[in-house]
Order: structure tokens, then sequence, then C-alpha cells
């Protein structure tokens, strides 16, 4: 029997509408109260002056592994989650190979067991292969653990096959992610605007997103089923997401920090740094996400962490894969960038990384609720720091903040009951 | 000043223009109309020096040049070799298919080791847009830009400007049509990027699939009705259409079509002004954006424009080097 008080924090928990000093008492993994009691403990941590609130959640990440473990493992990355204030991440299927099956999807719950850093949570592959031609065994990878479907990296193109995997998640009350897209309209490299035209660069147009989120909209609507957009980049698309909520649809959709923080001007140095998909795109677009997220159409924050081997992305900007990590940056992003400005108050951010994600992944937790997991996340909302990705967890580096002067930094977790150092945890 | 400028493109410019104001020439987007104008200024005082053979200018003697080529080229890359031993430079190719470029290293890593051999300026031509951007941050070398994707060609550009100064002796107040496959055409950038500066009046027309909208923003004016356009310009620039730059389906229908729409031809010529300049960077398609009478027609100076090549290429390769303008006298 373990226990743990965090004491003297400001709780803010958003799933129970709490916000003020209180001691969390946690007990066996779970959390047993909130309040001013100060019951016995056998470890207690004084978090006076700091934020504590539910284990924050990134359900966008790609970990790497099986595959490309030099880029990441899943070990690496859950430490990368715990350094930037995760409790939780879900991970993306397109390893190599894709994870589409439910001894895949055991793989990697069972990885992350063994890493004892954030929960890693699997998404399962929507279709065999990732290959887009037929459904993957759903009901399996249910069975082994998997949180989410999605084919993401490539979307689900066929419009059909899109309503079949609606209905089947249906089935098994289970989301399907898409990463909107449309292939024929994906030939470029970067955003298709002023600066791509400058730059001599192919790009790819706002619509390419928008088209195939409008299609899956409708999708959802006939099916019933649970649409999630990830990423989405575009003022059209949060308009689309916005008006499908107003119908009804059950939809739900994400930003990732760089998506609210840049624009597609970083191009013009032609570093590959600042090239991800959906690509960075223009002023009005990352003005539409901060106001999406504001109004409740973009439900979560999460950050599509996509490590890369140097040799593979220090190459001329066409030739480079698209992808950033930001495991260790979307919580100071998100302080300095949404709540440093008032866009977001300190709870509605934090609801964006908690109870949004894990209502969207179906997970028991997100809250501090007596009865939930016992994940916390304690951080300082106003400690300044210096982005050095030298520093960093992940085993990669291609990080576009690197440098920058941020506001707000974690230093503790709680996982499932286990007290963790967010700044010099085992790597 | 600048009026001055165009009453005599030849003038010397003020002596406050006493320093170039970096190496590297990556595109046009970046140079302030001043420096154009200095390295115009330079070109002409090579002029003279740029199409014999006798004489050598010893400016740049003991300096290597490397041509690094990593898209087929034969003028280009045979004018900036000349143009270098014209000013007495060693040159040396890199050849791209023979290189270890083809083996898997990087393009970075390729111009570090061309650089340990003692390099000074690196002259690059790159199928990738930003490929010389990308090496002028991590090389010391002066890094001239050769044309690169669908970026910039700037010493094309110069030498079309050269060129109209040339023949018209000014820029400013000029009608200038830019007319084919804008969309991939890194000579339409750095044409439209040192005309807009010198202020001349830049018109592209082409079929609307090939005509990328955002160029309003820069104040270029769009047409696509070529026959209407035709008869209003002082200069019209044809572009080939880069075909092994288009991915999927065709960009539009048929070379046929294209050349009805957007082809310059002797019946067109006769509704043009008759002092119309007619340009083309080469290498030609006769027959479909221009027809050989046309090309070879007395208002072309396409050959004019291969000549001048030389003598800015000179003035490119001085400024790279990081002497002064004019240091070292002209030709004379």
């Amino acid at each position: 029997m373990s226990t743990l008080l965090i004491r003297n924090g400001r709780v803010i928990d958003p799933a129970s509408g709490l916000d003020g000093p209180a001691n969390v008492f946690v007990r066996d993994g779970k959390i047993e109260s909130v309040g001013k009691a100060t019951p016995k403990a056998a470890e207690a941590f004084d978090a006076k002056g700091l934020v504590v609130c539910p284990g924050l959640i990134d359900m966008h990440v790609h970990l790497r592994e099986p595959g490309k473990e030099e880029e990441e493992t899943i070990a690496s990355g859950a430490a990368a989650a715990v350094a930037g204030g995760f409790t939780s991440v879900a991970a993306m299927p397109n390893t190599e190979p894709a994870c589409d099956s439910e001894a895949q999807v055991e793989f990697t719950l069972l990885q992350g067991r063994r890493a004892g850093m954030a929960h890693v949570y699997p998404i399962g592959a929507v279709t065999r292969g990732r290959k887009g031609a037929e459904l993957a065994e759903i009901g399996q990878m249910h069975r082994g653990g998997a949180v989410a479907f999605s084919d993401d990296g490539t979307p689900v193109h066929n419009a059909a096959l899109m309503r079949l995997a609606l209905e089947y998640a249906r089935m098994f009350d289970r989301a399907v992610i898409q990463h909107s897209e449309d292939p024929n309209l994906f030939c470029g490299c970067m955003h298709e605007g002023r600066v791509s035209m400058e730059l001599g660069l192919e790009g790819i147009p706002a619509v390419c997103e928008e088209s195939m989120i409008g299609r899956d909209i409708m999708l959802a609507r006939m099916t019933g089923g649970h649409l999630h957009a990830a990423h989405i980049s575009t003022r059209g698309s949060a308009e689309l997401i916005r008006r499908g909520k107003a119908d009804g649809v059950r939809v739900t959709a994400e930003v990732t920090p760089h998506h609210f923080t840049l624009t597609d001007d970083r191009i013009r140095s032609y570093d590959p740094v600042f090239k991800m998909n959906p690509p960075l795109r223009e002023g009005p677009d990352v003005q539409a996400m901060i106001d999406g997220l504001r109004d409740g159409t973009i439900d979560a924050i999460a950050c599509d962490h996509a490590p890369h081997a140097p040799e593979e992305k220090e190459v001329e900007f066409a030739e480079a894969p698209f992808g950033v990590i930001g495991l260790e940056t979307t919580l100071a992003l998100v302080m300095t960038y949404l709540v440093g400005p008032g866009h977001l108050t300190l709870a509605q951010a934090i609801e964006k990384m908690t109870i949004n994600p894990a209502k969207i992944l179906r997970l028991p937790k997100g809250t501090l609720a007596p009865g939930a997991d016992a994940d916390v996340t304690i951080f300082d909302p106003k400690k300044k720091w210096k982005v050095d990705i030298h520093k960093f967890r992940s085993r990669s580096r291609n990080c576009p903040f690197h440098g920058w002067e941020l506001r707000g930094k974690a230093v503790k977790v709680v996982v499932g009951g286990r007290l963790l150092d967010c700044t010099t945890a085992p790597a | 000043m600048p009026k001055e400028a165009r009453a005599k493109p030849g003038a010397s410019p003020p002596s406050s223009a006493s320093a170039f104001s970096g190496r590297h020439l990556l595109g046009l987007q970046e140079l302030p109309a001043e420096e154009i104008r200095l390295l115009l200024e330079q070109a002409r005082r090579y002029a003279p020096l740029s199409t014999q053979n006798r004489t050598k200018h010893p400016v740049l003697k003991g300096r290597l040049v490397v041509t690094m080529f990593v898209e087929s080229s034969t003028r280009t890359k045979n004018s900036f070799n000349l143009a270098a031993r014209r000013l007495s430079a060693d040159t040396m190719d890199f050849a791209a298919g023979s290189s270890s470029l083809s083996k898997g290293e990087t393009l970075i890593d390729t111009a570090k080791t061309i650089e340990a051999m003692g390099i000074e300026i690196l002259v690059v031509r790159h199928p990738a847009s930003g490929a010389p951007d990308m090496l002028a941050r991590h090389v010391k070398a002066a890094v001239v830009n050769a044309g690169d994707g669908s970026h910039e060609h700037p010493t094309q550009g110069l030498l079309d400007i050269y060129t109209i100064l040339e023949e018209k002796k000014r820029i400013e107040g000029l009608r200038v049509g830019i007319v084919g496959d804008i969309l991939h055409s890194r000579v339409a950038r750095s044409n439209i990027w040192g005309l807009l500066k010198l202020g001349a009046e830049v018109w592209v027309c082409g079929p609307a699939t090939l005509i990328p909208e955002p160029l309003r923003d820069l104040g270029v004016k769009i047409s696509h009705d070529f026959d209407a356009l035709l008869p209003n310009l002082d200069v019209v620039n044809m572009l080939r259409i880069q075909l092994e730059r288009i991915k999927g389906p065709p960009m539009f229908p048929s070379i046929r079509e294209y050349a009805r729409l957007f082809g310059l031809n002797a019946a067109r010529m006769r509704r043009a002004k008759k002092d119309l300049l007619v340009m083309h960077p080469g290498p030609l398609n006769r027959g479909v954006e221009i027809t050989p009478d046309v090309a070879d027609g007395e208002r072309s100076v396409i050959l004019d424009q291969v000549a001048n090549g030389l003598a800015v290429r000179m003035a490119v390769l001085h400024r790279a080097a990081g002497l002064a303008p004019f240091a070292e006298g002209g030709a004379e």
C-alpha cells in the first residue's frame, strides 16, 4: 500500500470545476481525495507556488518503435513525455511495420510498461498495413488495448472505406482519427500561398485538408461514428468543424503548438526544421486556431511529436521528411502563447490537455476526481527557461523552437501513483 | 540620382556606393535596387573584355572558382567558367553525376569536402529550390546561385535586365511581359524581383494553371490574353514550358493549344510595338513558345543575352570574391 500527498499547490481540475489551494492525496495508484485535509502519507511533495492538475495527455505522438529506433523508442519517447509534463501519450501506428494487429498493440503497451515513464497507449491502424485498401482487425486491436484507430501519416482516402471504418469502430465506441488530406491535392512540401510562390517550392493548398474534413464530417453524420480530425491547420477546417459540431455531428479536433505559434514565413530560410505536415499556414490560420481553441471548436492540443534523424532532416527542403518534435516544449508554448496573452484561461488550457483528450480516447483519466487514475502534473506556470534541443530527453533534435525563451515548466509528474521528476528523470 | 542613372545607364554610380553588401548571390529578392545597379555597372565595365579571347583581366588571379551543377546545364555552366577564366581565376568543374552525391553523400558534406580544397567561390545549380541558401548557411565560400529549382536564377535575371538596359537605355516605366510557365520558372522570379525594384511595370501571361495568383501581392499584373497584352509591351520575355517539373496530370491540354494561345509568331508580332524587344532565356522550343522567324528576327536579342551573360557573370564573380565595386579598374 503506497500513499502520496501533494500539498499546498493550486489545484486545477477542469473536469471537477476545481481551482484553488488544496492537497491531493493518492493511494495505491488512485486519487483518494482532494481538499484541505492532510492525511499521513508515505511520501509528500510541497507544491507551493505550483499548479497541480490532472496528468497531461498528448493524444498524438510518433514513437518510431518498431522500425526507426535511432530516432525514438517507446522508452525515450515516454521519458521525453515525462520531461515535458505528460503522463500519457497515444502512439500513432505508422511504425515499420505498421501497428495493425493485436500483437503489435500489445507490444506497444508492453514496451510502455517496461519503460516505466509516461503511460503509452497504442492507436491501431484503420487499414491493414496502413495501405488504405481493407479494414485492419479493429475488434482484435480494441481487445488488445488500442484506444483509437488511425492511418495517420496517410489519410483513409477511399470514402467507402472511411464509411466502413466509422461504422465499424462505432461498435467498440472508438474514434477514427483522420489525417485529413486529399492525396490528389497533396503534391508539395509547404503551404501554398505567397511564400511558396516566392520560394519556388511546391505548395499544399488549404483545400487539400479542408475537402477531406468536409467529406469526413458528412460521413460521420451519416454513420454516427466518432470522427477526430488530427492536427487541423486552416481557417476553413476550423469553420467546417465548428459547423459540424453545431449540427450535432460527433466530430472532435486537435491542433499542434506549431500551428498556433508559427507561420509559413519561417520557411524563407529553407530550413527543414520548419517542414511538417500539415504545413505551417498563414497568419489568419494561426488566429483561427486560437479562436477555435477559445470557442471550443478545437478540443485538444497535441504536438504530433515526429522525431527524425539529422542526416534525414538536414537536406534540401523539398527532400526532407515532414515532422517536428514537441513533447518537451508543448506545455511552455501553451503557457507562453495561449495562457500568457489571455487567449485561454489556465483551466481551459489544462482541459485541452487532460479531460478532453481523455474523453476522445475513452481513457478513465484527465481528472483528479476520487477514484480516477493517479496521474498528476505539477508545473511552475511562471518559470522562464530557454529551449535547448541538446538537453532534450527525446532521441531527436528536430524542434523549431530551439533558443526560444518560454515560460512554464513541469516540475514533477505522478504516473499511476509514482512521483517522477520532470527535469532529471533517468534516461 | 536614379533619374541620372536612367538617362545615362553607363554613368558611374555615386561614390557613396563603395562596397557591395555581401558576397553570396542567392537571389535578386534580397538585393537592394542600388546593389543591382552596381552589379549592372560592374558588368558594363567588364563588357568590352567579356567576349574577346586575347586579353584576360587579372582581378581573380590565384582564386579558385568551382562550378557545382547538380542539374544539367550547358550554357550557364560554360558562361560561368568562361567568365571566371576571363578574370584569370582557376576553375574546377564538379560533375554531380560522377560524384559522391550519387553515392548517397549529402549536399552539405559534398560542398564541405570541396571547400576543404580551398575554394572561395562556389557556383551552384540544383534542382531543389533553396539548395544554395542551405549551402550558404553551412560553408564559408561565397555561394553564387546558378539556378535553384523554381526559386531564382539571379544571373539570368541580371543579364536580362542588362540586355533591356542596353537596348532601351532605361528600366523604369517600361512595360515588360514575361510569358509562359511562370509557376515553375526561376528565371521569371529573378526577372520579376529585379524589374520591380528598378521600376518596370511587370506583366506575366500564360495559362491560369501556370500563373500563381499571389504574384498580384508583389505588384505584378496578370493576363491570360496574350493578344490583348502584346501590343502594350515594350519588352517580351518568352519562357519555355518546364515539362520536367510538372508532376501529376498535365497542366494544360496540349502543346498545340498552348502555342495557339501563348506562342509568339509573325502574326502576333504584326500587332506589337515596332520597337518591341523579343527575349528568351533559352533553351528554345522552336514552334512552341516562339516561332523560328521571330526567334531569329530583327527584334530578337536572344544571342545578345548570351553574350551579356558573360559580362554579368564576371561582375557577379568580382563581387563574390569580396572585391570593392570597380576595384582595380574595369577593362579600360
